[in-house]
């Protein structure tokens, strides 16, 4: 039985059509950035530091330089750049403390895997083998791993200029917190730890550069070949229409592509510098030392509430240890949650306040869920451990702070518009799948077996669609620039068409789902609309893929401009069969003349008119080619609920999650096939967190989870099958009603693990939990619950 | 450069001598050398699985082989099982069920899903899923890498919890 859907359409959106991606990717045809080589082509390795902090007292080369087949071998002053790495997104009205991130560290180093020297030769083999001769003297320097403590007086200093390890700090607030507070008939606090995970994608980064010919072009694995070439140019001096970035076949991203590398700029750079094309695959054990990771935080959560549970107050305070340097938009992830802290309820009065904190690890900045899944989280285990304080049931608790069903708008105390929502039917829905009572019911058989079954929920909402440029940019939110998106619809001669958008996606599908929205409005076959990505040469400038917004901002710039191209098809139409524009309908793949459907032009002859322009109407252009800058009004809000189930061993404290029951709401389904892929592995990232994944330093600032033996990603044996469903509440924002949904498992599911487990342990004593719930720390809560030694 | 040593293998179907260094893995080899970029290089450790290959009908990952222990030896690739409007039954089922997104470790997974099926044509769930345990994926959650495998073997793809 197959999921997808052959039967002939009425419309193409809405079905599970299978990808159009596919052919080449299970036939390996497909072209990744290692499976592209240039004629002259030489390798790039890059010398690490050991140290977590250092003075570089001497680097010497003259060994490596030696070797047969080294080009080169560059350090800081070689590259003679001006600017370092570019960080591009600071919250707005602060004073942020941001030090220098050089291509090749300057002086010191500041993480393990701080970048020392680049080697140049012309052998991949090879080129690792120079690495270990290039001899580089260190002085090591005190070293801080820990946010809080890097916070204490005394603490060594990351950077030495700024006389602190403190960042920024920033809030954002809405209502009478105080008041809120003064109200309560309870309050609780809780200490949320959300630690340091990675994007983990299969396909490690990987750059190719080639200048030539005055020419520089880039093949990286990257999310953002847009912001890529506007960068490479500033920073190597080379005018932008010069630049061309291409993201081939880009095996996974989930915000760690999202990012410009000091490889890519070293890369170009060298080839430069040397006239040969220069290559360089990433080792995954170099992409956990420098690929930047994400989450780390240790967030206080203050709740109030009345004793039927009405919350009054909700305050967060987040420490976000960002490491040692800031990267494209490192300072802004951690004030991401604070836009989503109310949640789906009705919280009167809420505030965020975080402190970002530099330590002796390798940068965070964006990965899948970016802010989203620690506001989520906090909110949504805290929400558990306020139902136990008040001994309500937490879904009752939900219900009762739920945000009254919605279709045009709902402010919440921060000044943030929700577009739609409906919480409470996306609940009732998860529960025609699952039944709490049953769970309970199993639960007290499975205890005598010392198996303790637990069962969490999540509800929740998220943001997503970035960005307005009118709520976010200078004028608004006071952010450096919003995020629109591009698109532009040609049909060639023969009536095919192509779509070019300024996403770039790796993974996600959108040669399918957005062929299915231009097909419709065209009068297309999905396989006649070829749809074009990832190259700055061939499309309009665009603004990438992250943050779930390529389908709610691209998606409707393709939806706009496709409906531009049937406008002038319907003039063309309209004039050739002397009828009015209005009555020309799209009809079987027709544009036709109301009423007489044999009276009509396909668009393979609306084509051939508008190329032939023998017969158009008066003034207008020839040619059937539109282009769409979309700018959304707002951003989309999807939302919610999700059931965990897990079984706890008590003996060795090993979590199983047995069942996962996922409802979510990203408005109507373009592609259903799709939004289940995106729905599964985003809890599949989330679970890896919550039981499974971190990255960890040890005190010296060593990597201690540095390959893929120690940074546990689960397995298919680790993961149950998901069952999934969804409402459909359609968002007032866009045309399609269509939200997010690539990130949404990730937001939903850490909670919803976290939940269980706490459930699952409660009748042991054990009243709340850290992630990650590996067997060592549920097994030591346990322990230390029974009043043992942990 | 060390010296070289020739290399004879049939890589699916093909007859090749080849010069490499020893150190040179059957991966790079089968990548650099042959051009066969189906086959994928996803970590250092022989965690992921992306460069899993047929060597003697046996799946194994290819970056813990070395090339010169592979002489003499009949490789399949994933350029090997199919290609389109030829596909086999695995790729068939991968495209049907969407067991893919980003595609990196497909090939992997598609030749690691053959190994398992060569030994037990009828796997269940929980077969299938220890038996894809040496390949990890990122985007799909396994999900529908596992709903493909129960396809193309002939079986409902109506898993449980």
């Amino acid at each position: 039985m197959s999921v997808t859907d052959t039967t002939p359409p009425a419309s193409h959106v809405g079905r599970a059509l299978r990808r159009k991606e596919d052919p080449r990717l299970i036939t390996g045809r497909a072209s990744y950035v290692d499976d592209i080589n240039l004629s002259g082509q030489v390798w790039a390795a890059w010398v690490r530091s050991p140290e977590a902090h250092a003075k570089i007292v001497s680097i010497d080369t003259s060994a490596a330089q030696a070797r047969d087949g080294v080009l080169a071998v560059y350090t800081h002053a070689d590259l003679g750049m001006e600017a370092g790495l570019p960080m591009a997104w600071v919250p707005p009205g602060i004073e942020v403390n941001t030090p220098d991130h050089w291509v090749l560290a300057k002086d010191e180093v500041k993480h393990v895997g701080d970048p020392v020297a680049l080697v140049i030769g012309d052998d991949r083999y090879g080129v690792a083998d120079a690495v270990e001769d290039v001899v580089v003297e260190y002085d090591p320097l005190p070293v801080v791993t820990d946010p809080e403590k890097a916070l204490e007086p005394g603490s060594p200093l990351v950077h030495e200029q700024f006389g602190t390890n403190k960042v920024c700090e920033w809030s954002l607030g809405g209502g009478d917190l105080e008041a809120g507070f003064a109200e309560a008939d309870v309050i609780i606090e809780r200490r949320v730890v959300n630690h340091r995970m990675a994007g983990a994608a299969i396909e490690p980064r990987g750059v190719l550069a080639e200048y030539r010919a005055d020419r520089l072009t880039v093949w990286s694995s990257t999310q953002v070949p847009h912001f890529l070439r506007l960068f490479l140019s500033g920073l190597l001096g080379i005018s932008e229409e010069l630049v061309r970035v291409i993201a081939p076949e880009v095996g996974g991203g989930f915000g760690s592509k999202l990012q410009i590398y000091a490889e890519e700029i070293g890369c170009a750079w060298a080839s430069r510098k040397l006239g040969r094309p220069v290559k360089w695959i990433e080792a995954r054990s170099e992409g956990m030392m420098v690929t930047h990771h994400g989450r780390d935080q240790i967030d206080t959560v203050r709740v109030g509430a009345k004793r039927d549970g009405t919350i009054t107050a909700w305050h967060s305070k987040i420490l976000a240890d960002i490491g040692a340097y800031q990267m494209l938009l490192t300072p802004m992830i951690p004030p991401l949650s604070a836009f989503v802290m109310c949640g789906v309820y009705k919280t009167p009065a809420v505030q965020t306040d975080v402190v970002n904190v530099m330590t002796n690890k390798f940068a965070t900045d964006a990965i899948r869920g970016a802010g989203r899944p620690e506001a989520t989280h906090m909110i949504e285990v805290t929400m558990d451990q306020l139902a136990s304080e008040l001994g309500i049931d937490p879904l009752e608790l939900r219900r009762r702070n739920f945000i009254p069903p919605f279709s045009a708008g709902h402010e919440t105390p921060l000044g943030i518009v929700y577009d739609s929502g409906n919480y409470a039917a996306a609940l009732d829905k998860l529960l025609e799948h699952i039944d709490p009572a049953q769970v309970s019911r199993e639960a007290e058989e499975l205890r005598e077996r010392g198996i303790y079954r637990g069962i969490g929920f999540s509800t929740y909402t998220e943001i997503c669609g970035n960005a307005p440029s009118r709520i976010v940019g200078p004028s608004g939110f006071g952010l450096q620039g919003g995020g629109w998106e591009s698109a532009t619809v040609r049909v060639h001669a023969s009536g095919s068409a192509t779509l070019y958008t300024g996403t770039s996606p790796h993974g996600q599908g959108h040669e399918t789902g957005f062929a299915q929205i231009v097909a419709d409005r065209l009068g297309l076959d999905p396989a006649q609309v070829d749809v074009i990505h990832g190259d700055t040469q061939t499309g309009p400038f665009g603004l990438d893929t992250y943050g779930s917004r390529s389908l709610a901002v691209g998606g409707e710039a393709a939806a706009r401009t496709a409906n531009k191209v049937a406008d002038k098809a319907k003039a063309i139409v309209a004039h050739q069969l002397e009828a009015d524009a209005a009555d020309i309908e799209l009809r079987d793949g027709k544009f036709s003349v109301r009423g007489s459907p044999d009276r009509g032009m396909t668009l393979a002859e609306v084509a051939g008119a508008a190329y032939v322009p023998e017969n158009l109407p008066e003034g207008m252009e020839p040619g059937l080619d539109e282009q769409t800058f979309y700018d959304p009004e707002n951003f989309v809000f999807p939302f919610g609920a999700h059931a965990c189930v897990v079984d706890v061993d008590a003996e060795t404290g090993k979590v199983d999650v047995v069942r996962y029951v996922a409802v979510d709401d990203c408005g109507p389904a373009i592609n259903p096939m799709l939004i289940d892929g995106q729905v599964h592995g985003g809890i599949a990232h989330a679970l890896g967190q919550a039981l499974y994944e971190r990255i960890h330093y040890d005190e010296s600032g060593q990597l201690v989870t540095g390959t893929f033996v120690d940074y546990a990603l689960p397995t298919a044996a680790e993961l149950p099958s998901f069952e999934t469903d969804r409402t459909e509440t359609p968002s007032t924002v866009n045309s399609l009603g269509v939200k997010g949904v690539g990130e949404a498992g990730t937001i939903a599911a850490s909670p919803a693990a976290t939940n269980a487990v706490i459930d699952a342990l409660r009748p042991l004593g054990v009243k709340f939990i850290n992630m990650p719930l590996t067997p060592m720390r549920v097994w030591e809560a346990i322990n230390e619950a029974k009043g043992g030694a942990a | 450069m060390s010296s070289t040593v020739p290399v004879r293998l049939n890589v699916n179907g093909d007859e090749h001598t080849l010069e490499v260094e020893p150190r040179l893995l059957l991966v790079h080899a089968l990548r650099d050398e042959l051009g066969l970029t189906g086959t994928h290089v996803g970590c250092d450790t022989s965690n992921c699985g992306a460069c899993t290959v047929h060597l003697n009908g046996e799946a194994v990952k290819s970056c813990t082989v070395l090339a010169v222990q592979a002489d003499g030896a009949e490789v399949t690739t994933i350029e090997g099982m199919g290609s389109d409007g030829d596909l086999h039954p695995l790729q068939e089922a991968f495209w049907n069920q969407h067991g893919l997104q980003c595609g990196y470790c497909t090939p992997g997974m598609i030749m690691a899903a053959a190994g398992i099926l060569a030994e037990n044509p009828k796997p269940t769930e929980q077969e299938i899923r220890h038996g894809l345990e040496g390949n990890l994926c990122r985007c799909t959650g396994y999900h529908n890498i596992v709903k493909a495998v129960l396809d193309a073997s002939g079986q409902s793809t109506e898993v449980t919890a």
